[in-house]
């Protein structure tokens, strides 16, 4: 594979590494949330993401000769076009948790809405069933970010989206940030763009990729 | 003349008919509603279907066990899935909610018309599988599968699972 995929396929890579990242990411909570019904909608929510990135990633590899599982942990860590919000290791501290669940649904809203609107059928009917699954992630982000914003984690809640702010716009691009900027109640400032990555990716592209690397060609 | 020579639709649908959900084993996947379409062209069976969720885990299960049933039936299967919206919970057959209802699962609420919403925080919309109260509650959104949430019935005070509405 090239290291620039065509336009819709890059497209395509940027969701599907944004969907698997985080899903990962939430994954991490699994057994150590603050209560069992967190335990549970983190793990929930993983999996859904894994899900909608399977399905982005089974698009790419069509149009790229290829097989999503592949795409999904054959790459090497400089070949991930996700967002840098993502890759964020954030588990151990809710309130940063929280907020990028918040942001990153807010602004993936604004996208998958406008992947609706795709000329590609295919990749325009997957959005729709996204938006509909997606819609339960929002409420739960909504819901955790009213009650943090009542408490006495305010503050820590309120700093934790400054910190995660410029990330989340890194995740959308154009006027697609005007709009994040409206639904978030935020200026618009210099983002953390795509591209290059954070310091906690390496390590876990290592965890991410280890059983593949192990047992290269291996099927379960 | 083979046996696949007469393979009609219709033996297909019924052949499909008998398998289950892996995880809800009470309901098969026509009941479901997750079969869009069965096609014949000779000896070859194109199933088409969509998961509730993208991201269900049975899925490959799903495609293993539909792919065997035409296999049965002496057709090679090309198990296709649809991932778009054309599909929804209001699918699931008559017969199926209540098969559902049966098993402690509360059916779907139908899907809202016009722009999306999330009929599950509200109160009277959703009765209890066990006593069909409508006094219940939602405990959790998220449950044990992608597909369910989690309510409490404030009348037979028992927690049970209630389908939510894609």
């Amino acid at each position: 594979m090239s290291a620039q995929a065509p336009p819709r396929t890059e497209l395509l890579l940027q969701l599907a590494d944004d969907e698997l990242v985080l899903g990962w990411r939430d994954s991490e909570w699994t057994g150590i949330a603050p209560f069992l019904e967190e335990d549970v909608a983190f793990s929930s929510i993983a999996q859904t993401e894994i899900g909608h990135a399977r399905a982005f990633y089974e698009l790419a590899a069509a149009e790229l000769d290829t097989t999503a599982d592949e795409l999904a942990f054959d790459r090497r860590p400089e070949e991930y076009r996700c967002a840098p919000l993502v890759e964020l290791n954030l588990v151990h501290d809710w309130a940063k948790s929280v907020a990028r669940r918040w942001l990153y649904e807010t602004a993936d809203a604004i996208r998958v809405d406008s992947l609706k609107a795709s000329d590609w059928p295919e990749l325009a009917g997957l959005a729709a069933k996204i938006e509909r699954e997606e819609a339960y992630h929002a409420l739960h982000a909504g819901m955790w970010r009213d009650r943090l914003t009542r408490s006495t984690a305010r503050e820590r809640f309120a700093t934790a989206v400054d910190e995660l702010w410029p990330y989340a716009l890194g995740l959308v691009e154009g006027d697609q940030r005007r709009i994040l900027c409206e639904a978030a109640g935020r200026e618009d400032v210099p983002a953390v763009e795509r591209g290059a990555h954070v310091e906690d990716w390496p390590a876990l592209w290592e965890e991410m990729t280890m059983v593949r690397r192990t047992v290269p060609g291996g099927s379960w | 003349m083979s046996l696949a020579s007469a393979l009609t639709a219709e033996r297909v649908w019924e052949a499909l008919a008998d398998v289950p959900d892996p995880e809800i084993p009470v309901i098969s996947v026509v009941d479901l509603g997750v079969v869009r379409d069965v096609q014949v062209d000779g000896e070859r069976v194109r199933v088409e279907f969509t998961p509730t969720f993208l991201g269900c885990p049975a899925l490959d299960v799903m495609r293993t066990q539909m792919a065997d049933a035409v296999r049965a039936l002496g057709a090679e299967p090309e198990v296709v899935v649809v991932t778009d919206d054309g599909w929804s919970t209001d699918r699931i057959s008559a017969v199926g909610r209540e098969k559902l209802r049966e098993a402690g699962y509360g059916p779907p609420t139908p899907r809202p018309t016009g722009p999306i919403q999330l009929v599950q925080l509200q109160t009277g919309a959703f009765r209890c599988p066990y006593c069909n109260s409508i006094d219940t509650r939602l405990d959790n959104l998220f449950g044990p599968t992608a597909c369910r949430s989690i309510r409490y019935c404030r009348n037979c005070r028992q927690p049970f699972e209630q389908f939510k509405t894609i």
